[in-house]
């Protein structure tokens, strides 16, 4: 269960933010994960709202963006769009595509009082 | 002192921090407004940004010391300690020096089969933490007696999961899967594997006993990573341990042949 120390750096990101930008509580948090991040969304979620309670984001909401995965085809070359590191090329159905992109793990934007 | 936390603190300590005190607290005035008219700040930051920083200094620390920093990553019973213990007696043997961290949920059982096997090891217990952080890593490289050259491994908890996401400062990741497992764990766990650049397909003296297709485990292994080396062997009878033990000289030269054969003298 990752999800929940990495639910507790959102939370030290938040408060720092907090102590930097003025603000004492927080409405939403927008969140960027990559499809090829190994993170799950639902595990996310719970450990969100653990790792939340007692901080000034205790009653925020938490939105999450899901960024498709991108990968180069050693075949064709191809740059594709993925959602597993199983998937084939679109275009030539090669398998063993080069994963270079979708794994990120963001906290994008704020909506603060 | 940490230089990267500045948490002025050794081993042991958490930086999860604890919040004794309330911080929803109340206001006396009214916030009335509707959902979304809060202020709207751009943050833009990694959640591993922070993971991200130690992982640097231990990366650099290695490095200027000439030491290659291998992760090694399995599923429980893999047999990790097994091939460190085989190891260590094969690099004593020839006089290079190896240092083990290890990660476990709780107890030093496994330090103690390493020190047994004549290295230095110490150990990291992750209470209920399910993989080892770099920030750890680095405190723990403080209580080693490090010296330039050399190996470190860094036996991660055992989980074919977490660990994958958090660099630890190593050189490369190594994923030991062991034949009585099955074959298609690569596939089934692809993020660790993606993430590896050395397979060790461990207990081969088995193979006569199980139904496992190694070709067929291989394949998965280059399906979800092309680039991913693979060793064969059997840390019990020693079978293939030439291999890796060949895999870890080179990658060591590769790292001197980077940087430069002669550490530069230590910072004061």
């Amino acid at each position: 269960m990752h999800e929940l120390s990495l639910a507790m750096s959102l939370v030290e990101i938040i408060e720092a933010e907090a102590a930097r930008q003025d603000f004492h509580k927080v409405r939403s948090v927008l969140m960027e994960i990559g499809e090829l991040s190994c993170v799950e969304v639902e595990a996310m979620r719970l450990a969100f709202e653990v790792a939340v309670r007692g901080t000034v984001a205790e009653a925020a909401t938490l939105e999450i963006e899901i960024t498709p995965g991108a990968a180069r085809c050693p075949d064709c070359g191809h740059l594709a769009q993925i959602s597993s590191h199983l998937s084939p090329c679109p275009q030539c159905g090669a398998m063993g595509l080069i994963a270079c992109g979708g794994d990120q793990l963001r906290i994008k934007e704020l909506e603060v009082d | 002192m940490c230089l990267t936390c500045g948490c002025g603190d050794a081993m042991d300590h958490e930086h999860g921090h604890e919040h004794g005190h309330e911080h929803g607290h109340e206001h006396g005035h009214e916030h009335g407004h509707e959902h979304g008219a809060g202020r709207l700040l751009r943050v833009e930051q990694d959640l591993l940004a922070g993971n991200a920083r130690h992982a640097t200094a231990v990366r650099q620390r290695l490095q200027r010391q000439r030491i290659l920093g291998l992760n090694l990553v399995s599923s429980p019973g893999s047999g990790k300690t097994t091939l460190l213990t085989r190891t260590i007696e094969r690099l004593n043997a020839a006089a290079q020096r190896c240092w083990v961290i290890e990660g476990d949920q709780q107890t030093s059982r496994d330090a103690e089969r390493i020190k047994a096997a004549g290295a230095e090891a110490i150990q990291i217990n992750t209470g209920k933490g399910c993989h080892l952080d770099a920030h750890g890593v680095g405190h723990a490289l403080d209580a080693l007696t490090l010296e330039a050259g050399g190996v470190l491994f860094i036996e991660n908890v055992g989980n074919l999961v977490c660990p994958a996401m958090f660099d630890l400062g190593e050189a490369h990741k190594v994923v030991i899967l062991s034949v009585t497992e099955g074959e298609d764990k690569p596939i089934k766990y692809p993020h660790m594997f993606a993430a590896s650049g050395l397979m060790i397909l461990n207990k081969i003296d088995l193979l006569p006993y199980v139904p496992f297709d190694v070709d067929a485990c291989v394949a998965h292994a280059k399906r979800v990573n092309p680039r991913i080396d693979v060793i064969e062997l059997s840390a019990h009878t020693g079978e293939g341990l030439d291999a890796w033990i060949s895999w870890l000289n080179r990658e060591r030269d590769a790292l001197s042949a980077l940087l430069g054969d002669e550490p530069p003298p230590p910072a004061v």
